[in-house]
């Protein structure tokens, strides 16, 4: 297996110190690419014209809510439906024409799909069994492949003897085992509880930096795209919206989609007043004037929104010196959450924002209650300026 | 929050078991029957059965009714099966409607239409009638049936396996072979047994459809009892009821893993 699978010792995710990034090369060949593709089902685009580059030995999320075309992306890839316009080429051959048992792909199916009648053992030598290798090269793939996934104790149970974690575990080894070019995840842990999904997505990090295997994985949890993923890309119906890493969709996302979908965010809507030499400066329905350090390709007079992060926010009971970025109101509700605790401020226009601040230290009584007033200040740095 | 049955129900369902099963009872008693009159007892005797494994001409019938049932319930299992896969795969193609109608009509056709449908059906071939006519006919009226307990399956079948056998690199063709039908075969098996059954006991369409050599063992018994009822007539209904009855039981029971299964 040595020969076949690089080993990458890179496992960063996400912030700005990737070494690992060919999406910004231009000489990098994408591993898979989707050109111009759209499907339709009747009436329905559920993909519209989408284009997309994945590159080899990456970790890409999909990302948008259900009904997004996100699925029917990953079941393009896979074979299972043929686009209604466009081409889906792997490294660089269109694969439109291939059916699915001939595409070096394996999908790991949202159910899982264990065969109910094999065993684990079974379930992972199928594919191997397709392809008539020998029977000893079998046994030891699938071997290596259990203890890889720690089931080889279970190896002999059938599916239906298996908790819900160790059949997603089968399912893994089992679309594995191949040693596909591509490992296509449609919601692999929707079905796990948070403990577990948690730990599972280390384990899929760890295993996809290890095997080099590309991994395409769709969710609609954006915790855990930002979580596993190098790159990931915002579905809406049918449209990737924006892709990039998750730091740069978190930090600098592109439309008011984006950022309401990503993250917990406070909306404000306001006018650009004016263009300064350092930023914008912008009338908002708040009441304040916003300033940011920001640029946009728009005019003085058009309407834009501010996104501001709630834990980007400060939280005072005493009005801050400066005048910009600061609006005041009284706290609404607080939700203590362990880690952190999210105050909704009731502005004085009645507009609700959301603040959020750690908690530090292990007081019993909270510094700030519902009902006080509070003054909420950011950084010209802090919110981000959207035309659309 | 149960309540115990009301005298009037438990008297309900006394009175409708005793319409179902006491004339069978009745018969499987009388099979038993020393004497020679049928409605007459005259102690306890297994010599009818005797009689019966004697009786060369109904040992025929009996083995041509066997035969024939376990052929046209495989022919039928085959083509039922396909029907169903037709019917619950193929989208909606033009004429779906229809096509499910017509596979269902024959479950409600009155089988004296099937039969003398199928009857001039084969004169007009000029086919020879008798053990293959029967058998053909037989096929059209039970693959129906195989149809029907196939699809009820199909339908709650997670059609994500097979994608996930092709997704590990099988073909199409042994995909069916290799994850659909293990894991369907207990309503195809209970289609089997359902088809099996109803070819054993048909009377009707096999009248219409047979010719010299092939007399099954309904019509054997019924132009018998035309002559009068013999005793040996209760010991061979006995065996009928019998097999009937472990074909229906072991149906039941597939029904029931079918159920498990497609949970």
């Amino acid at each position: 297996m040595a020969d076949e699978v690089e080993i990458r010792q890179e496992t960063d995710r996400g912030g700005a110190k990737l070494g690992f990034a060919p999406w910004a090369d231009p000489a990098a060949r994408p591993l898979v690419r989707f050109d111009a593709v759209t499907k339709r089902f009747g009436e329905t685009r559920a993909v519209d014209a989408l284009s997309l580059d994945i590159f080899p030995g990456e970790f890409f999320a999909l990302l948008g809510p259900s009904g997004c075309g996100k699925s029917t992306l990953l079941r393009l890839l896979a074979g299972f439906e043929a686009p209604s316009e466009g081409r889906v080429l792997l490294d660089g051959t269109a694969i439109d024409a291939v059916p699915p048992h001939r595409r070096p792909v394996n999908m790991m199916f949202q159910n899982y799909a264990l065969f109910p009648h094999l065993t684990v053992e079974g379930n992972v030598a199928f594919g191997l069994k397709q392809e008539g290798r020998p029977r000893a090269e079998i046994a030891a793939r699938v071997a290596e492949m259990l203890a890889l996934v720690k089931l080889a104790p279970l190896a002999r149970r059938k599916p239906h003897e298996l908790s819900g974690g160790q059949r997603q575990r089968v399912a893994l080894a089992r679309s594995l085992v191949k040693r596909p070019r591509v490992l296509l995840l449609d919601e692999p842990l929707a079905a796990l509880d948070k403990q577990l999904r948690g730990e599972t997505q280390f384990e899929l990090m760890e295993l996809q930096a290890r095997l080099g295997t590309t991994f395409v994985i769709v969710t609609h949890d954006q915790e855990e795209a930002m979580t596993v993923a190098h790159r990931m890309g915002v579905m809406d119906r049918g449209r990737i919206v924006q892709v990039g890493t998750p730091a740069e969709v978190y930090e600098q996302p592109n439309s008011r989609y984006v950022a309401s979908f990503v993250g917990d965010v406070n909306l404000i809507e306001g006018r650009l007043a004016a263009v300064g030499p350092s930023g914008l400066l912008i009338d908002s329905t708040v009441g304040a004037k916003l300033a940011t350090n920001q640029r946009v390709e728009a005019d003085v007079g058009a309407t834009v929104w501010v996104t501001l992060r709630p834990e980007k926010l400060r939280v005072a009971t005493a009005p801050p010196a400066a005048n910009e970025n600061c609006v005041s109101g009284h706290v609404a509700e607080i939700a203590y959450l362990g880690n952190v605790s999210l105050y909704k401020v009731r502005l004085d226009n009645g507009f609700m924002m959301k603040a959020q601040l750690p908690n530090l230290t292990r007081v019993v009584e909270r510094p700030i209650g519902t009902n006080e007033r509070v003054w909420l200040s950011w950084t010209p740095d802090a919110g981000v300026v959207l035309t659309g | 929050m149960r309540r115990g049955a009301s005298s009037f129900n438990l008297a309900a369902v006394a009175l409708g078991l005793a319409f179902l099963y006491l004339p069978m009872a009745i018969l499987v008693i009388f099979s038993f029957n020393a004497s020679r009159l049928v409605t007459v007892w005259g102690g306890w005797s297994t010599r009818w059965y005797a009689e019966l494994f004697a009786d060369g001409a109904m040992l025929e019938s009996a083995g041509v009714s066997i035969r024939l049932a376990a052929l046209s319930a495989s022919i039928a299992t085959m083509l039922g099966t396909l029907a169903a896969i037709a019917l619950t795969r193929a989208g909606r193609f033009r004429g779906r409607t229809l096509f499910t109608g017509m596979v269902y009509a024959p479950l409600v056709m009155p089988e004296v239409i099937t039969g003398l449908s199928l009857l001039l059906l084969f004169v007009a071939l000029d086919l020879d009638r008798g053990f293959w006519t029967v058998t053909i006919a037989h096929t059209t009226l039970t693959m129906c049936f195989v149809a029907v307990v196939v699809q009820s399956r199909l339908v709650t079948f997670d059609r994500s396996l097979e994608e996930a056998a092709m997704d590990l690199g099988c073909p199409p063709g042994r995909t069916f072979l290799l994850i659909t039908l293990p894991l369907i075969w207990p309503a195809v098996a209970a289609g089997w047994m359902l088809a099996f059954t109803l070819s054993l006991d048909d009377l009707v369409i096999a009248s219409f459809t047979t010719g010299p050599g092939a007399t099954t063992l309904p019509m054997r018994i019924y132009s018998q009892v035309r002559l009068g009822v013999k005793p040996e007539i209760n010991a061979v209904c006995t065996l009928m009821i019998a097999v009937v009855t472990a074909m229906l039981v072991v149906f039941s029971l597939l029904s029931k893993q079918t159920r498990a299964n497609s949970e």
